[in-house]
């Protein structure tokens, strides 16, 4: 603040030198006085330039560390916040909060304070010392000033008006380009391409004229401002020039006048642009606030560190999502080290079930509990280390292999290579270009849905997890390759407790348990053969399979 | 596509594209002229300003002259109202010219791709393609109003002040000048630095925004295998570069803008030294001296403009090369040079030996070959990715065969005209896309030949009617988008109906999966039975009531044509259609069979 002041008084100083200077040569000559002079003037505005520069720095630079701050605040929040969030707020939308509005907030904590203070101090000056020259000449060059800003507010809301005709008409634009563009095989295969082509064109015309209508108008208002602050100086030539013949002020004066006058133009213009940063600055600030007060679902509490052995059971677990009963009374126990398999429909909630162990959701109290423990009173970190998840999209980060093998973190890097052939996935990688090494996803090489799923698995057996939980992660491998994962999973997972979600029977008639689910209920529950002997659920689909297995092998 | 990936740092000058925007220029030569030309009167009343207040100094004030006064003053009123007319003239010309050109290079661009084949837009996201015909063309919008005319406006202003400061006073005019390379190098420099950290600026968001993207999308593992911490460290690393880049481009600025001033400081003090002299000497008048100054400050702005204008001009050849790029793709379907003269058309269907892949290796048709005759009605079965809905595609040429020949009466159809191929061929996709318009429009699809009689008597044939009845304005009715207030089933009879009025040769219906309600299934049912109606035609079905409709059968499996004949011979036969039939359809049977 302080800076800016100093900054102002200093650029206020030249024209008030150049007032003396021009003063003394209209009255007497002095060679040294003069070169004084001109130093005096190189002098303050290097002093004022050092001014600027720190001012700059210093105000524009906080605005980035703000924006720095806020920017890792943003996301610190970003990773407490559970699925739930990710699935209401598109990630565009999120995006957008973290880039765009932060931006328009850093916008008003820089420039836009650095600006107002500026203008603020420096019409304060330019005015008090414009008023100690003259009083009359003043007001009668602020008059066009004030007019100046009266036309501003005045265009500015025939302008606004204008302007949103012209993007709704754009939205039209974008909507009939958007629409004919999709259903591009229906404008093709009726032939209306012409028909298109003149609905175009007239949306396309009447564009044109409602943007001539706004520049129109616009187009008066920057010269009519350039017309007014002329007048400004037109009187202050003339009124002035009478001033400096009648000896009321001295011509120094008059060309300082001038010099200060100049100096309050940009300020003028600049006070709307202010306004209109802080308006969107502060729009901005609203939007990322709504993102900083989402609150995390889930989180510790009297939760306290457990040693995982792996014995899950989950009692009456009822679960509701938006208001929608997703999972109904379930009940069922899972030994250590056994193998737990759930089958059933798209959307009979099997992915949910899995997901609940984890705490992607928050849980119901006293219904999930691993060796006993209500998993709710688990530390969350403790909780999910134990558990090795493969999760239903095969999502890796666009990063080496071993990277994304080893994500868990812990344990031996080299340890990725055994799980990668737990996984089969082991040859693959050694086909790719720089093996292990290799980046993957879009600045690296394209992965086959398969050989993603079978690196999450991987990333799931690195950490030597307690649990394992496979939520349909083998459906985009063949029935082959998946017998042999599921063989070597057997032996390496010996020591864990497995649940695997599946659609495919051939993935889970192994299993020690089978669970069938059906909107959100267990229906059906026992071994492979046991199941197929009752009429029902499992049965169809097996069948199902069958017969599906039998077209694949036509050919 | 993301902002960033779009944002190419190309060179700022290609004379080829500057040629070829040019073009779009020449039809509006006369007004583009009159506009330059207002442009260099605009500065010329503009370097008036100083002269004059040199006048009053020296002829008026100094001489206390009042009348004179008041001559200079009404003089410089008269010199303020043309600029001002001026002005105004010159940005309305300017920005027609603008606006001109931005329409037509949108019409331009649309009918191009109305040109296209249908594959393109399978290859190109329709978001990149709406980018084009919007920002990219508002970016040359720029060019054309701020960058080509204005340069003229800038280049003879530079040129007049020096000029006019020459003949004021040589000596002090090159005194005051010697700053001016300083400037000159200062501001070089300074666009050179302040590019690079730029660039540097927009690669460290760049990563930033795709960090961001990757770990939304990617949150839950984050959080399942609880890297928070380290994810945290990673998103630091991006945002710490991207402060320390953005800090670096504020000391440039910090050190430029002051520095400008600076030298803009030492000509003034050089004028006030050196002219004083002069004044001394008597080569000087007092106004002459406030004229100069004035005249030196009016000599920065067109030069740290030209930075600016630089940067318009590098956006607008980016823009422009991309608008270019999709101008120069050629369509690969397109219309016979000689197409066939043949009279009506019959509806005889035949594909010879035809396949198809759309990527080399991985055929989707195998040498599938079948008649239709006319009037026939054929279903066509088979699992997901059997290569069905590529029949239609192929029939209608969306896309043109590999290899093989598709006909129509006896005639390939790459040698049929286009628009009488397709206005004799009614389809019916699965998912129906309906237009945001009126019921009416959405039918006739704004064919002046289809009158309206015409729309409600194909509506009344095939159901649709009872739909429209039910909106508040009939057929006036207004949809929204896709028609999202409709059913699946409602606007499938719809899509009926605009099948109908076009009256076509040949049906080919994509059978929609979806569930529709018993009543409504029961009018689609019947309307079809009336559409297929003396035409011949081609379902792709998933309904055992329309196969069982149908004269024949022909089974797809794996790109190939395996079984061929009526529901009762092919299920005797226990191939492919009785397990696709155990599989599918059987369960249709219970809820059907009993209507």
């Amino acid at each position: 603040m302080l800076m800016v002041a100093l900054t102002n008084v200093f650029a206020l100083v030249n024209p008030w030198i150049l007032k003396q200077a021009i003063d003394m040569l209209s009255r007497r000559f002095d060679h040294g006085t003069l070169l004084r002079y001109a130093l005096l003037i190189v002098g303050m505005s290097l002093v004022e330039g050092i001014f600027r520069f720190a001012m700059r720095r210093i105000l524009i630079g906080v605005s980035r560390d703000v924006e720095y701050d806020l920017r890792n605040d943003l996301f610190a929040h970003l990773l407490l916040l559970p699925p739930s969030f990710y699935k209401r707020n598109a990630t565009g939308d999120i995006m957008s909060r973290a880039t765009n509005d932060l931006s328009a907030v850093r916008m008003v904590l820089g420039p836009g304070i650095m600006y107002s203070i500026n203008t603020l101090t420096i019409s304060v000056m330019a005015t008090a010392l414009l008023f100690k020259i003259s009083v009359s000449l003043s007001l009668l060059a602020f008059l066009p000033l004030a007019l100046v800003s009266f036309t501003v507010k005045k265009f500015g809301a025939v302008v606004h008006s204008k302007f949103e005709k012209i993007q709704e008409q754009l939205s039209t634009i974008s909507t009939h380009v958007h629409e004919s563009l999709t259903g591009i095989r229906v404008v093709r295969a009726y032939h209306r391409e012409q028909a298109f082509i003149e609905q175009f064109e007239r949306s396309n015309n009447e564009y044109f004229n409602r943007n001539l209508s706004l520049i129109r108008i616009s187009g008066f208002f920057h010269p009519l401002n350039g017309f007014l602050l002329g007048i400004s100086s037109v009187m202050l030539l003339w009124y002035g020039g009478r001033q400096v013949i009648l000896g009321q002020i001295t011509l120094g004066e008059f060309v300082a006048f001038m010099a200060y006058l100049s100096m309050l133009i940009w300020p003028t213009i600049a006070l709307g642009w202010v306004v209109n940063i802080v308006q969107r600055g502060a729009a901005s600030m609203g939007r990322i606030n709504a993102l900083l007060d989402a609150e995390p679902e889930v989180r510790d509490v009297n939760a306290m560190p457990v040693e995982i052995g792996g014995r899950i059971e989950f009692r009456n677990l009822n679960f509701s999502y938006n208001g929608a009963a997703v999972l109904r009374d379930i009940s069922f126990e899972v030994p250590a080290c056994s193998r737990v398999a759930i089958v059933g429909r798209t959307g009979s909630g099997k992915s949910t079930l899995v997901q609940l162990l984890g705490r992607l959701y928050p849980v119901p109290d006293g219904s999930i509990f691993i060796d006993g423990h209500d998993i709710n009173r688990i530390a969350l970190g403790n909780l999910r280390r134990a558990i090795g998840f493969v999760p239903q999209d095969a999502f890796l980060f666009s990063d080496t292999i071993q990277e994304n093998i080893a994500f868990g973190g812990i344990g031996d890097p080299a340890r990725a290579r055994e799980a990668a052939s737990v996984a089969g996935l082991d040859q693959d990688i050694e086909g790719f270009p720089h093996q292990y090494e290799t980046i993957v996803g879009e600045r690296g090489i394209t992965l086959s849905g398969g050989q993603k799923q079978r690196a999450t698995i991987a990333r799931a057996l690195f950490t030597n997890p307690r649990i394992l939980v496979l939520d349909d992660s083998l459906s985009s491998v063949d029935t082959y390759t998946e017998e042999r994962i599921l063989h070597r999973l057997a032996d390496a997972a010996r020591g864990c407790t497995t649940l695997i979600v599946s659609h495919r029977i051939s993935t889970v008639q192994d299993a020690d348990q089978i669970l069938v689910l059906d909107e959100g209920r267990i229906v059906q529950r026992g071994t492979h053969s046991q199941l197929l002997d009752q009429s029902g659920l499992y049965a169809d689909l097996y069948e199902k399979q069958l017969l599906k297995e039998e077209l694949d092998v036509e050919s | 596509m993301s902002p960033h990936e779009e944002e190419i740092l190309g060179k700022a000058y290609d004379s080829r594209l500057a040629r070829r925007l040019l073009i779009y220029l020449k039809p509006y030569r006369g007004i583009a002229a009159v506009s330059v030309l207002l442009t260099l009167a605009i500065s010329a009343v503009q370097l008036a300003g100083p002269y004059l207040t040199k006048l009053a100094i020296d002829r008026y004030i100094l001489r206390k002259d009042f009348s004179g006064l008041n001559f200079i003053a009404g003089l410089c009123l008269l010199v303020l109202l043309a600029q001002f007319a001026l002005s105004y003239v010159q940005n309305y010309t300017m920005n027609w010219i603008g606006q001109r050109i931005m329409s037509d290079m949108r019409l331009q661009i649309y009918k191009h791709l109305q040109q296209l084949e249908v594959a393109f837009f399978d290859r190109n996201p329709v978001g990149r393609l709406m980018t084009r015909i919007t920002s990219d063309v508002d970016v040359l919008n720029d060019l054309f109003t701020s960058g080509v005319i204005t340069i003229f406006g800038d280049v003879f202003t530079l040129a007049g002040i020096v000029i006019v400061i020459f003949i004021m006073n040589a000596r002090l005019a090159l005194v005051t000048f010697s700053v001016i390379p300083v400037l000159f190098i200062a501001t070089l420099i300074f666009k050179v630095r302040v590019r690079a950290s730029y660039r540097r600026v927009r690669t460290a968001i760049a990563r930033i925004n795709a960090f961001l993207q990757e770990n939304i999308t990617g949150m839950a593992v984050t959080q399942l295998f609880v890297q928070e911490k380290r994810k945290f460290a990673q998103f630091d690393e991006r945002n710490e570069e991207h402060r320390a880049a953005n800090h670096q481009s504020i000391f440039y600025y910090s050190v430029f803008y002051p520095l400008s001033e600076l030298i803009g400081a030492t000509a003034i003090a050089l004028i006030v030294w050196y002219g004083g002299n002069e004044i001394l000497s008597g080569a000087l008048t007092l106004g002459s001296l406030v004229a100069f100054i004035q005249y030196s400050e009016r000599f920065y702005k067109p030069i740290s403009d030209l930075g600016e204008k630089f940067n318009i001009l590098q956006g607008a050849m980016a823009s422009s090369e991309r608008i270019f790029k999709l101008l120069d793709t050629r369509p690969q379907v397109f219309d016979p040079e000689q197409p066939e003269q043949s009279p009506a058309i019959r509806g005889e269907i035949e594909f010879r030996n035809v396949s198809f892949h759309y990527n080399r290796g991985e055929p989707v048709l195998r040498n599938v070959s079948f008649t239709v005759s006319a009037g026939e009605k054929i279903a066509i079965v088979g699992a997901t990715g059997a290569g069905k809905s590529t029949i239609i595609n192929l029939l209608n040429r969306f896309y043109d065969v590999s290899e093989g020949s598709v006909m129509i009466d006896g005639v390939d159809v790459r040698r049929l005209p286009l628009g009488r191929l397709r206005r004799s061929i009614g389809i019916v996709l699965q998912d129906v896309f309906l237009f945001s318009g009126t019921v009416e429009e959405n039918i006739s699809l704004h064919d002046p030949e289809i009158s309206r009689e015409r729309i409600e008597h194909a509506s009344r044939i095939v159901n649709a009617d009872r739909v429209v009845q039910k909106l508040p304005n009939r057929y006036l009715h207004r949809l929204n988008e896709r028609g999202s207030t409709l059913s699946a089933g409602e606007r499938q009879l719809l899509a009926f109906a605009r099948c109908l009025a076009y009256d076509p040769a040949i049906l080919v219906l994509d059978e929609a999966t979806s569930n529709i309600d018993t009543e409504t299934e029961l009018l689609i049912r019947d309307g079809l039975e009336k559409l297929m109606r003396g035409r011949t035609a081609i379902i792709i079905a998933h309904r055992l009531s329309t196969i069982q409709n149908c004269d024949r059968i022909l089974v797809l499996h794996k790109g190939e044509l395996k079984e061929a004949g009526s529901h009762q011979e092919l299920l005797a036969h226990r191939g492919i259609y009785y397990k696709l039939y155990q599989l599918q359809y059987k369960e249709q049977l219970a809820p059907t069979g009993t209507l």
